[in-house]
């Protein structure tokens, strides 16, 4: 019944969010005696003005869309699967080990094993606390979190203790071979001849990513599984009822969702360091929870909001190789941003709302 | 302050363009962040001991995430900086990647060979320190000692190697118990961990406790002093911290590395640059705050073993090279 | 108590004036220019269908609501109320059909809480106790004051949210559907209760859509319909029918008329069914029944006395012991399946329609199919949903049950109660499944949609289904059903043949005087 229009809930809003963000970022900003339109204009310049600044933001964006799609089928099934961070963690071992096992000629042909490794991986990860769930009824949230520990304890294991290269150092894998290394935006737009700047990261998983928002859109929307999910989601008692088995609904949503966190090693791992890192996650599985919620759980909500938040990573980056504003407080200005655009909204929303139906009945 | 501005929106400004040449050199600090207290903290003492004596500028980053690397490493080298210092081993993979595209500009990289014309491979022989404090620990303790690692890595294992080979060559019954923080790089930063470990190993019979464990390390300190025991400092002269009860620290003079680079500046000479006690790149510290502490016969020893790794009379195993150590 | 001294020369001021209430949300008017007069020491009753306006009005009475226009006058001063704290301090109280109590509290607490005199318990107990007694001598509202409330029955629950009220210094005292969850008894104690604070010089408004109760309790009725306030007549001016005509706006047939059953072989056989709840409490104690094609089996009884149990382990929701079998086919009562049931052509409309039935948050469309969500028309075998087909079939559907409004696109949680029943049924009936399972099926739902809603389970039983019906209403198993069965504690009590048996042993029946 009451409902605002959709230019001011899509756009006023989240322009208006935005805008109150910065300002306080603002003021952070000059507290520490910097000038404040120098950092923001060092941030937007750094994520949206260049080819450049375009490929390190999407590549973080794709990281983001990979983890936040996991977030948001597991919410459409009302699962708070806290474990994107293990799944990703074990999805990108999946990626690695692919790559590392057979002599690739080509990258074609290790890319489509490659995202079956690292989705088989991530679904494994999740199916544990999933079962645990479904059978048991112990909690998702505190199941997930213990994951996330384990993955990491067990990446570590195997990167000192198994997959590293020998006379390294550090614990990581030996580099890919060149058949398994995927193209990069420079080498994809070079096939059609347009000038893309060739350091970034960015790469062919970022369409990919945008498959998969077109994948889980419809497998939501407009498939059997995605309407049980949906009713399982929103009412569990009337779903047993209409003869949904919630243990199916809670692991095969659980095993998607692991999946699609999984995915991110074949963006962070086989397209970005060509070798697996530890901790090559980075926090993206715990991104894509805001990202997911930003998104409304919507795939083309977590499209924009991953790629809000790459160009927040990118922007950030920027900041500190150019200022001396310190991390910190430049994790303070994205999640201030954060914050206002995705939590508070309601604080915004409600003054305008009220603001809006005064507007239409002083005018009717 | 204003020049520093001025420099930084000019960079900005040509963000894409990598025309510009400023020759001031650059820092990148691994993830563990500027102050640590330990590694990376001594490389930004480094920085600003150059910058204090030549006045010049430098630009430096803090790394969140792992992807920002490369990324750093490009970003600088566009921008005209040279040489660029990277403070850690991890940076190995990134910096053999980025070294080629960019000829002109000479890298630094500390803790790790990286096999390029442009690169100057600053390592420690960490485990020649720890022998030296290894012998101290023993000679000052009853029948045990302790070990606190921070993350699990073979580099660390070659300090705690060293450690151990130090020690047993006083007294080769002595019992050494060694643990390690954790296997993420939040072992680098757990100082409540690091002070449950030292107050474990101490129950045990330990009387001194030495980490190579970064941030964790304040609270292995901490709690060997709280208990009336010995700790032992690592990477800068951590005597100071609780003095009294710090036997020494092992030095490893990475503020050295980044001082000698800087100054070197863009006309460095690249390839292998070993720093072990022959060039007092590591070594053991000797002050106020825990001078009552060390004996004169015990320096003498000390100083005795030290004459001989020089010279080459005492071998040392590097448990890097096979992933293991003869001792344990 | 010296108050009734200063009260009683008011009595000619009436209790509450209301001029020219309009109160809308977004383009839906709830109200239109409603003017209404209650006067003081009157029970006044309400009426309406569901979304009529009712529940609005009495919220911006209350101060849930500000309304768009209009004046509140109490005792002929003009008031505004902006908040429930305004409306309590202006003498209104409130009990809510959903009572508002702290269920791990103590009568005593319950009634204090939100209007402790200071930072100390001990004044407010010791003080509220005294007012307690008073209260309850004063209109026969007897509550153990340390009896703790999730330990008390619905009746007496109901009784702690009036002395609430009360104690609040309410003197007039709102009840929105307050027999709904009452057994036939309870709710003549509850109306003596009413009487007796009517007497005292209290004034009551109650909210209902049961006929009966507003001829037996109240003083004065208003009737509302599509947001306006249509008549406001004296009670004994009035009967049933014409309520309903002025409700509904046409005339309605409060009686179905049926003919006598035709039963044929016997469609469901239970033999000694056991429930078991959550908590591992013996619901259902071992019964036996059958119900034959063609026939009605009414199930009555008092809530709570295992009913829903019972239908929710027929309808596969719940597990169970013992036998169910559908024409000779004995179910899973282990791990039984909402599937397995339909495959049986079962159909089940649940008691509770909002927390089973639907998926609130659906569209109209999307409940359409909810449950046959497998069947071959809605899915291929690739698992991708035939959305269309599920729009074509909701349009027909709705029309056919007339569900208002029609846009199949409306969330279920924006239609009236009335038309989310309408909405299980049209999609459980249209299904022709050859047994009806059917909790409560006009509960909440208002005079119009009953009449439609019965004379649909009528025809499903001509047409030679087996049909078992639940339901808390006597006046609804009486008129409906063929047979009927009293469940009293988790038994079956008594089976009578409906049309030889009267309310008034059903009654005694419900209330476990077994024969």
């Amino acid at each position: 019944m009451k409902k605002l229009p959709t230019w001011i809930d899509i756009l006023l809003i989240p322009l208006i969010n935005l805008a109150i963000a910065l300002f306080l970022s603002a003021l952070v900003v000059l507290y520490i005696g910097e000038d404040p339109m120098d950092a923001l204009s060092i941030m937007i310049k750094g994520a949206i003005g260049s080819s450049y600044g375009w490929g390190y933001t999407l590549y973080y964006a794709t990281n983001f869309i990979f983890t936040g799609l996991a977030v948001s089928v597991a919410f459409h099934a009302k699962m708070f699967n806290i474990g994107g961070e293990g799944q990703a963690a074990l999805g990108g071992l999946g990626v690695a080990l692919v790559c590392l096992m057979f002599p690739w000629p080509h990258w074609i042909l290790a890319l489509p094993v490659a995202i079956i490794g690292g989705a088989v991986f991530g679904a494994a990860w999740a199916a544990i606390p999933a079962y645990l769930q479904a059978k048991r009824g112990s909690h998702i949230v505190i199941t997930t979190i213990m994951f996330n520990f384990m993955a990491s304890a067990l990446l570590v294991y195997l990167l000192v203790n198994v997959l590293k290269a020998p006379g390294s150092m550090a614990p990581e894998t030996g580099r890919f071979i060149e058949g398994a290394r995927l193209p990069t935006g420079h080498d994809m737009l070079g096939w059609f001849g347009i000038k893309f700047s060739k350091s970034p990261p960015v790469n062919i998983s970022f369409l990919i990513s945008l498959l998969f928002c077109f994948f889980i859109w419809f497998l939501i929307w407009r498939t059997k599984l995605g309407y049980e999910i949906r009713a399982f989601g929103h009412s569990e008692s009337a779903a047993k009822y209409a003869g949904i088995s919630p243990i199916k609904i809670i692991m095969v949503s659980m095993l998607i969702s692991g999946a699609l966190a999984g995915l991110m090693g074949i963006n962070s791992v086989m397209g970005e360091s060509e070798r697996l890192v530890i901790d090559s996650v980075q926090g993206a599985g715990f991104i894509g929870i805001a990202v997911a919620l930003m998104g409304r759980s919507h795939p083309f909500g977590v499209l924009l909001a991953a790629i809000l938040f790459g160009i927040l990573y990118q922007g950030g980056a920027e900041l500190a190789l150019w200022t001396n504003i310190p991390r910190e407080l430049i994790v303070v200005i994205q999640a201030l941003v954060i914050l206002l655009t995705g939590a508070l909204d309601n604080m915004i929303r409600m003054p305008i709302e009220r603001l809006y139906f005064k507007m239409v009945r002083a005018g009717t | 302050m204003t020049l520093i501005k001025t420099i930084i929106s000019a960079s900005a400004a040509l963000i894409a363009s990598a025309a510009m040449v400023v020759a001031d050199p650059a820092l990148i600090y691994d993830l563990g962040g500027k102050f640590d207290k330990s590694f990376n903290e001594a490389a930004y003492e480094g920085a600003e001991k150059w910058k204090a004596e030549t006045g010049g500028n430098y630009n430096e980053i803090e790394l969140q995430n792992e992807a920002q690397r490369e990324q750093a490493l490009r970003r600088f080298a566009e921008n005209g900086n040279n040489p660029i210092v990277m403070a850690g081993f991890s940076f190995a993979s990134s910096l053999s990647e980025v070294a080629p595209d960019f000829p002109e500009t000479k890298f630094v990289i500390i803790d790790m060979v990286v096999d390029a014309p442009n690169v100057r491979s600053t390592v420690f022989k960490e485990e020649e320190g720890s022998y030296l404090v290894g012998m101290m620990a023993a000679m000052s303790a009853d029948k045990a000692i302790g070990f606190v690692g921070g993350m699990d890595i073979p580099l660390i294992r070659r300090f705690a190697c060293g450690y151990v080979l130090g020690a047993r060559s006083v007294n080769p019954n002595i019992e050494i118990l060694q643990n390690y923080t954790g296997t993420t790089y939040h072992a680098w930063n757990d100082p409540i961990k690091g002070g449950e470990l030292t107050k474990a190993q101490i129950a045990q019979g330990a009387d001194v406790v030495y980490h190579a464990a970064g941030g964790t390390g304040i609270g292995v300190l901490q709690a060997a002093a709280d208990a009336g025991k010995l700790g032992i400092g690592v990477d800068k002269n951590q005597n100071h911290l609780q003095s009294g009860s710090v036997l020494t620290s092992m030095i490893k003079r990475v503020d050295l590395a980044v001082y000698n680079a800087f100054t070197d500046g863009a006309d460095l000479t690249t390839g292998f640059e070993v720093m072990g006690l022959s060039n007092d790149g590591v070594g053991y510290a000797m002050d106020s705050h825990n001078a009552s502490l060390v004996s004169a016969d015990m320096q003498a020893a000390v100083e005795a073993a030290k004459a001989k790794i020089i010279a080459g009379e005492i071998q040392i195993h590097d448990a890097l090279t096979d992933n293991s150590c003869p001792a344990s | 108590m010296t108050k009734d001294k200063q009260e009683r020369p008011e009595t000619a001021a009436p209790a509450i004036q209301l001029k020219n209430i309009s109160k809308s949300f977004g383009p839906v008017q709830a109200n239109k220019n409603i003017s209404l007069t209650v006067n003081s020491g009157t029970i006044h009753g309400i009426v309406g269908e569901n979304g009529a306006g009712k529940s609005t009005l009495m919220s911006i009475l209350y101060g849930f609501y500000k309304a768009d226009s209009g004046d509140i006058y109490i005792r002929n001063a003009k008031t505004s109320i902006p908040d429930s704290q305004a409306a309590i301090s202006a003498g209104i109280g409130m009990v809510f059909q959903h009572f508002k109590l702290v269920e791990n509290f103590t009568v005593l607490e319950n009634v204090i809480l939100g209007a402790e005199d200071g930072a100390l318990l001990k004044d407010s107990l010791s003080k509220a106790r005294r007012q307690l007694q008073e209260l309850s001598t004063e209109y026969e509202l007897d509550v153990d004051p340390d009896a703790i409330i999730e330990n008390l029955s619905v009746g007496l629950q109901q009784r702690v949210e009036i002395l609430k009220a009360l104690y609040r210094r309410a003197n007039i005292l709102i009840l929105d559907e307050p027999t709904g969850v009452l057994t036939p008894a309870e709710a003549d104690h509850l109306f003596r209760i009413l009487k007796n604070l009517r007497d005292q010089g209290k004034t009551v408004i109650l909210i209902t859509h049961k006929l009966r109760e507003i001829m037996d309790a109240t003083d004065t009725v208003s009737v509302m319909r599509s947001g306006e306030m249509t008549a406001t007549i004296k009670t004994n001016q009035t009967s049933p029918e014409k309520l309903a005509e002025l409700m509904v706006g046409r005339k309605v047939l409060l009686n179905v008329s049926k003919s006598v059953a035709k039963a044929g072989d016997i469609a469901l056989e239970v033999k000694d069914l056991k429930v078991t709840d959550e908590k591992g409490v013996l619901r259902v104690k071992g019964i036996t029944f059958n119900v034959r094609e063609g026939e009605i089996l009414g199930i009555a009884g008092v809530a709570g006395n295992g009913q829903s149990e019972l239908l929710e382990a027929l309808g596969g929701f719940r597990k169970s012991q013992g036998l169910v079998s559908v024409y000779g086919h004995s179910l899973d009562l282990e791990s039984p399946s909402g599937q397995e049931i339909r495959d049986q052509s079962i159909a089940h409309v649940p008691e509770d329609r909002q927390r089973l039935g639907l998926i609130m948050d659906f569209t109209a469309w999307e409940n359409i199919g909810f449950g046959y969500q497998h069947e071959p028309e809605y899915s291929n075998s690739w698992g991708l949903m035939n959305n269309r087909k599920m729009r074509k079939d909701a349009s027909n559907k709705m029309e056919k049950f007339d569900v208002r409004p029609s846009n199949i696109k409306l969330k279920v949680r924006n239609f009236s109660g009335g038309n989310q029943q309408k909405l299980v049924l049209a999609r459980e009936i249209e299904r022709n499944p050859d047994i009806l399972l059917i909790g409560q099926p006009t509960r909440g739902v208002d005079i119009g949609a009953i009449e439609f809603i019965h004379n649909e389970i009528i025809k499903m039983r001509d047409e030679g289904k087996a049909i078992i019906l639940v339901s808390v209403e006597l006046d609804e198993i009486l008129s409906l059903t063929d047979r009927v069965s009293v469940m009293f504690d988790g038994n079956l009590v008594g089976d009578r043949i409906t049309r030889e048996t009267n309310a008034r042993e059903l009654g005694l029946l419900m209330g476990g005087e077994t024969d």
